[in-house]
């Protein structure tokens, strides 16, 4: 009794506040979305929306089951959840059905599951118990050997599944592991390696190694702390570049001015030894290494682009940077997805009133591109307050997970928030042609039960851990 | 609490510096751009094709041999269909709702939003009708598309036809798309690329209710359509189809060369079939038909058959013993008519005899026994027989000859490798091969190349590749005309002339007197009677006219025609004479009445669909 008591008392009634308005928000965006005048009834069962009501009313129980379930059993079942849903992906693989060319749900008498949504909460245990045991130190080559493996393995059966796009949420969990003490150069060198992708896919030969050099030297500077270096280093660059040029002219070398850098380069870099050798050589090497580390980082993207990824994946990836433009093909989702959104303007049409949604012109409208509706419907206003809405969601589960005695459930309580905050993002930023398309949900709001049930386990175990942070000690 | 308790700040630094890039996009999209408003009032992109019309072909005097006709493809756009009125609209289009229906399957499983062809090849009645009434049918759209029509059904082997474009061709060609109209066989095929010219695509906005509002991106995507190149072919259309008619109830072919152009006057080949079998709903199952029919009716036998030439090939031995310097108007051998060894000769005539008496005459000991003195100049038969196969080389046989002729086959000269396999090296000498001799053995020629030897003696020594095609028009009206290869042959003038004589003589006193003499023309030529082992003989005839200047070289091959004056000789003469003279003499219009009635395949049905 006085658990029970402790539960409902202690339980975080913000967040689920902020819960059910999600679901519910979400759930009359699709009635917009799929929209159609002969069945007008909300409620009505054979469409969408109707569904929708039913996952959300399962959703609700479920959420009550898990909050009724003591909250040690997670911690303690984890990592049996986590082999249990292991199980689960690679069987998908054998007695899946196929959808759209990924193998990646079981059909249960007319239900689908899809193991992959489950997989993200059961990672989340594994990590955070494996976190949170008593000898864990996270700069231990093993710590990260094991934590890599438990985010690694489920992520490539997703990819076998043919579904890359789920696969990439684990990447997420590098932001749980910088909260626990993951170096932030991890992050920091991920990130700078992501942007480096991007140029050398957009960047011509020339701008790519100018822009190279540039942060070689930079990065110079800063390792000498002397803005002097810097700007040394650019006019001796700059100057041999020149001198370059102008042999290229006078001898009718007939370089072009990427072949004139490169020349730059490599005798700057030779002055660089000579100068290395004399003081300051560890610096040197470290600059040294890492150019040549950014070169090769260049030099294997393309690589990789053109023949690791399939071709749809880059006819998305070509038509987001702009490198080619398919309005009917590759592009026509984000095309029509944009005109939509765009065409909101401030306000909105109003409520059913989207004549992008209403005749259908964005194709996946009540799921992966649920966020139109928002957009057209109820405008910049309507869209900054949804955003507005989960944004506060991800601090106020950030601020919960700070206030955990329990490591356990600090751990989680980020993989809560990484997880739904990727994607809210790459959602979101796929409708209005910022990331390449990925099919992935938006969180509470996309149509579809798996999905809606998955977050709502994630999000309601970190609630009934919440519940009882007084009690939990690890 | 933590060691790295303030790192949150850099994570919730993260989700709200993500949220305003996002924020900051929806501001620039929503509230600044005004583009995607206008965008969403005509928000749908349609991808256009406009396909130009097909180039046309004429005849070698500007006749009209194809031109086109517009016919109309029923296209829906699977997402924009409501519900219609099936039974009216299957009325209209003339189709039944069962058809319709898994049409209409097949568009959606295929793509919701491009448009699928549903009814192809609407005609232009139930076009009108179904236009007018096609604002009742939301969803469904009408692409224009340009089928050939034939004024006059001849050349059908040589013009080919157009059908839609097969899978592998896609694969292979990333132009044709699904539904695209390709040529096949004939000069269709041979020259799609210009008669087909470039297809247009325009992309349009348009609204919801389907009104065209403009174009996207001011046409900054679209690409023009350009019309076929028109071909104007070497064919004389009339004498086409006189050939044509003369054909009709027999199996053979003619062929009709220009001789110092290399231009194809008549290509001919029967049985034909009709190319408007192609077009409309029928055309799978007449096509199944056609390939079913045992008369093989899609084979142009003219050049794609090879047959022994029989005793027209007589006269390329005759030029080969002549290069060789073996025989010549002095040299005479003997014969003793049916009683000659090793091969017999089937003519009573005098005895003995030269060059030009022995091809008047078709003699086969001649023949045998110059061809034994080719072969045996040499240290061995081998080396005879190469060099003897060289020349044949030389002459253009044993290879393909035609310059734009699809489906052209080779014919077959036998190699000394295939003797020696056959019989064992140097154990085969000119007795075992003497058949080649008389045309016959394993010798292989298309009537093709057959005519192509004739038109090389009447141009003493020298011939034109031969051609179908003599000038691409361009849409700016400008012509190119083509250049072919003149290929010189070691055949001298004097020499070839000896030749030109016996053929002269084979007409005005030999072996076609009867049926090919004219009397206002020198006709040369030689007959042939080739032997046939499943029944009756082939007939066989090769001429060229006048002897002097001459204007046309011709080859005919009537399958089974018994011998060589029976059916060949006339046809090809009677053919000369309309060429030469434009009308039949009164003396010959027997003749004339024969050939057009005159049926040998007997009661064999030719199937060709209806």
């Amino acid at each position: 009794m006085k658990n029970r008591d402790n539960i409902w008392l202690n339980l975080d009634w913000i967040t689920v506040f902020i819960y059910l308005a999600l679901v519910l928000l979400g759930w009359i965006n699709i009635y917009a979305a799929v929209y159609d005048e002969e069945h007008q009834n909300i409620l009505d069962i054979s469409q969408r929306y109707g569904k929708q009501l039913i996952w959300i009313v399962a959703g609700i129980f479920i959420a009550i089951m898990v909050l009724l379930i003591d909250s040690k059993f997670y911690a303690a079942f984890a990592y049996h959840f986590y082999g249990l849903i292991l199980l689960l992906l690679v069987g998908v693989l054998f007695f899946g059905k196929e959808v759209n060319g990924a193998r990646s749900w079981f059909e249960i008498g007319g239900v689908g599951l899809q193991p992959a949504e489950l997989g993200k909460f059961a990672t989340n245990l594994a990590i955070a118990k494996y976190i949170s045991q008593f000898n864990f130190k996270m700069e231990q080559v093993k710590s990260y050997l094991v934590l890599g493996a438990l985010i690694a393995v489920p992520a490539l059966v997703i990819i076998m599944q043919n579904d890359t796009g789920s696969a990439l949420v684990y990447a997420v969990f590098i932001l749980v592991f910088y909260r626990e003490g993951l170096n932030g150069m991890v992050l920091f060198w991920g990130f700078a390696a992501a942007v480096l992708f991007v140029l050398a896919l957009v960047l011509n030969p020339f701008m790519l190694l100018l822009f190279l050099v540039v942060i070689s030297i930079i990065a110079f500077g800063v390792v000498r702390q002397s803005i002097k270096e810097v700007i040394r280093g650019l006019i001796i660059v700059g100057i041999l570049f020149g001198l370059a040029i102008g042999a290229n002219l006078i001898f009718h070398l007939g370089g072009s001015n990427f072949h004139m850098l490169l020349v730059a380069t490599i005798i700057s870099i030779v002055t660089m030894i000579i100068y290395g050798l004399k003081n300051h050589i560890r610096q040197v090497i470290f600059v040294l290494l890492f150019f040549f580390f950014s070169v090769g980082i260049t030099m294997s993207v393309n690589y990789f682009y053109q023949n690791t990824l399939a071709e749809h994946q880059r006819a998305r990836i070509d038509e987001l940077l702009g490198i080619s433009s398919d309005p009917l093909g590759a592009g026509y989702n984000v095309n029509q997805s944009k005109i939509a959104i765009g065409s909101g303007g401030l306000l909105g049409k109003g409520f059913l009133k989207g004549t992008q949604t209403k005749y259908n012109f964005v194709p996946e409208q009540s799921t992966d591109f649920i966020f139109c509706t928002v957009g057209e419907e109820w405008g910049f206003v309507g869209s900054t307050v949804i955003i507005g809405l989960f944004v506060f969601l991800f601090i106020r589960i950030i601020n919960l997970a700070e206030r955990q005695r329990s490591r356990f459930s600090r751990v989680y309580g980020y993989g809560v928030a990484g997880i739904l905050f990727f994607h809210f993002a790459v959602n979101i930023s796929m409708t209005i042609g910022l990331a390449p398309v990925i099919g992935i949900p938006l969180p509470f709001f996309s149509y579809g039960g798996s999905s809606l049930w998955a977050f709502t386990i994630l999000l309601f175990i970190f609630l009934r851990l919440d519940a009882s942070r007084g009690e939990n000690l690890r | 609490m933590d060691t790295f308790t303030k790192r949150k700040y850099l994570l919730i630094g993260i989700f709200s510096g993500v949220a305003f890039i996002i924020i900051l996009r929806l501001f620039f999209i929503q509230v600044l751009s005004p583009s995607y408003k206008i965008s969403a009032a005509s928000n749908v992109l349609r991808r256009v094709v406009n396909y130009p019309a097909r180039g046309l072909i004429y005849d070698r005097n500007e006749k009209l041999l194809v031109y086109n006709q517009a016919a109309y493809d029923v296209q829906v756009i699977p997402r924009e269909l409501k519900a219609f009125d099936t039974l009216a609209f299957c009325r209209i289009v003339g189709v039944e709702k069962e058809e319709l229906v898994t049409e209409l399957k097949k568009a959606k499983s295929y793509s919701r939003y491009k448009p699928s062809a549903v009814i192809k090849q609407l005609s232009s009645q139930r076009y009108a009708i179904l236009q007018e009434q096609l604002f009742k049918y939301p969803g469904f759209y009408i692409q224009a598309r340009t089928l050939r029509q034939y004024p006059d059904l001849i050349a059908a082997h040589i013009l080919g036809y157009v059908g839609e474009v097969d899978q592998r061709q896609i694969d292979q060609n990333p132009y044709y798309e699904s539904g695209d109209y390709i040529g096949k066989i004939g000069l269709e095929q041979a020259y799609e690329e210009e008669l087909r010219g470039t297809k247009g695509i325009n992309y349009m906005m348009v609204d919801v209710h389907n009104r065209v509002k403009g174009s996207f991106e001011n046409g900054k995507l679209d690409t023009a359509a350009m019309i076929g190149k028109n071909l104007v072919s070497t064919l004389d259309a009339d004498i086409q189809r006189y050939a044509e008619m003369l054909l009709v109830g027999k199996v053979g072919s003619v062929v009709a060369i220009e001789p110092s152009t290399g231009e194809i006057l008549v290509l001919a080949s029967s049985p034909s079939f009709d190319p408007g079998m192609f077009i409309g709903r029928e055309r799978t199952k007449n096509y199944r038909n056609l390939l079913n029919d045992p008369l093989k009716p899609m084979l142009n036998r003219a050049i794609s058959s090879s047959y022994p030439p029989g005793s027209t090939f007589k006269l390329a031995n005759a030029i080969i013993g002549l290069e060789e310097g073996v025989i010549g108007d002095d040299v005479r051998y003997s014969c003793h008519g049916p009683g000659s060894t090793p091969i017999k000769c089937t003519h009573n005539h005098e005895t003995p005899l030269g060059l030009t008496a022995a091809i008047r005459e078709s003699c086969n000991s001649y023949f045998f026994q110059a061809f034994r003195a080719t072969i045996n100049k040499y240290h061995n038969a081998e080396e005879g027989f190469e060099a003897w196969r060289n020349h044949l080389l030389d002459l253009g046989f044993g290879q393909k000859i035609g310059a734009d002729l699809p489906a052209e086959s080779a014919g077959n000269i036998p190699k000394t490798s295939y003797y020696d396999r056959f019989f064992g090296k140097n154990r085969w000498n000119v007795m075992t091969i003497r058949s080649l001799s008389i045309g016959q053995g394993e010798l292989l020629l298309t009537p093709l190349q057959m005519a192509n030897m004739v038109a090389t003696i009447a141009n003493r020594g020298y011939y034109v590749s031969p051609h179908i095609v003599k000038k691409i028009q361009n849409y700016d009206r400008s012509e190119t005309t083509l250049q072919f290869e003149k290929h010189v042959t070691q055949v001298r003038p004097e020499l070839a002339e000896i030749v030109v004589n016996g053929m002269e003589k084979v007409v005005e006193s030999g072996t076609a007197r009867t049926a090919a003499r004219l009397d206002s023309v020198i006709v040369c030529g030689k007959t042939g009677t080739i032997q046939n082992p499943h029944g009756e003989a082939h007939s066989a005839f090769v001429a060229f006219a006048p002897k002097y200047n001459p204007k046309i070289a011709i080859a005919v091959y009537v399958e089974n025609g018994v011998w060589g004056a029976r059916y060949a000789a006339p046809i090809a003469s009677l053919i000369i004479e309309k060429y030469l003279c434009d009308s039949i003499a009164p003396r010959r219009k027997y003749l004339e009445q024969n050939m057009l009635t005159s049926n040998i395949i007997g009661d064999q049905l030719l199937s060709g669909g209806d």
